[in-house]
């Protein structure tokens, strides 16, 4: 209960901060990819002063070691630049620039209740569940790979 | 669009920061929305209810910033449906596929200085802006 309450607490503060940046609103998006036009520096102060908490932050977070109610840290373990991270990297750049919409600002403009908000995320649902579909079949045909015919 | 305004931005992010510290220090958690998300969708997933409830808080916070007179709307979509759904299923395969977004990777990965991360995030900016290039000056604009 613990666990839930304090995530809930870190969505809302988290959910402030994208919105009192402006990151909710998809033309402060724009702004900062469109380098040739009128070019809104927004995106990269947000990143910045996120950078300057997140960093330290999680240097803490790393020394103490242990979640005050969760079981153990997860941290990600990978560590190699594959194809997958580039390809991704590139899908996931072309859908953002299409929309200005990556998937923070998305959910948390679900409240608005905009029609158009709610397609977006449920497209973005479809994508991420089609993907996980996709992988867990690759991964089924590299194990049970079929006998080679002659 | 609101004015460029650096304080707001500046208050935003840290917040931003913020969060990403809380979710580890207290969940034990990094706070990338899209792996937040993608975990919640994916059936094997344990311990599903943080997830929700970090979604939710989201999803809170422009409801309770506009009940404290806080000036929250819609955000403007011009595009058509098919651009938005096109748009949509981009986001969602390509963060599964890079194992996150701008927050994963932009802010939790540089963060740690990952180098997976700085690599995603040059990528997914370099593209959004050729993206962007394209849809505003590249067709006739």
């Amino acid at each position: 209960m613990a666990a839930i309450f304090s995530a809930l607490i870190c969505g809302l503060v988290f959910g402030f901060g994208l919105l009192i940046s402006g990151m909710t609103d998809p033309n402060k998006i724009f702004g900062f990819l469109d380098v040739l036009g009128r070019w809104d520096p927004t995106l990269g102060i947000v990143m910045a002063a996120a950078l300057l908490f997140a960093a330290p932050g999680l240097l803490l977070a790393r020394r103490i070691g242990r979640p005050v109610v969760g079981d153990q840290m997860r941290w990600p373990t990978k560590k190699l630049i594959d194809a997958p991270l580039i390809v991704g990297a590139a899908i996931f750049g072309a859908g953002w620039g299409l929309s200005g919409l990556c998937p923070g600002p998305a959910i948390e403009n679900l409240a608005s209740l905009s029609p158009k908000v709610f397609v977006f995320v449920g497209a973005m649902a479809a994508g991420m569940i089609a993907h996980d579909a996709w992988r867990l079949g690759a991964t089924y045909w590299q194990v049970h790979r079929p006998e080679p015919v002659g | 669009m609101t004015p460029f305004d650096p304080v707001s931005a500046a208050i935003g992010g840290a917040l931003i920061g913020l969060a990403v510290t809380l979710l580890m220090l207290l969940n034990g958690r990094l706070a990338g929305i899209s792996g937040v998300m993608g975990d919640l969708l994916e059936p094997g997933t344990m311990y599903k209810g943080w997830r929700v409830a970090f979604l939710i808080g989201l999803i809170a916070a422009p409801l309770l910033a506009k009940a404290m007179g806080y000036a929250y709307s819609a955000p403007s979509m011009p595009e058509s449906w098919a651009v938005v759904i096109a748009a949509g299923l981009l986001v969602g395969v390509g963060t599964r596929l890079s194992s996150g977004c701008t927050s994963g990777h932009g802010v939790c990965g540089i963060a740690r200085l990952s180098t997976r991360s700085i690599v995603a995030t040059i990528v997914f900016m370099i593209v959004a802006a050729i993206v962007v290039w394209i849809t505003r000056h590249g067709m006739g604009g």
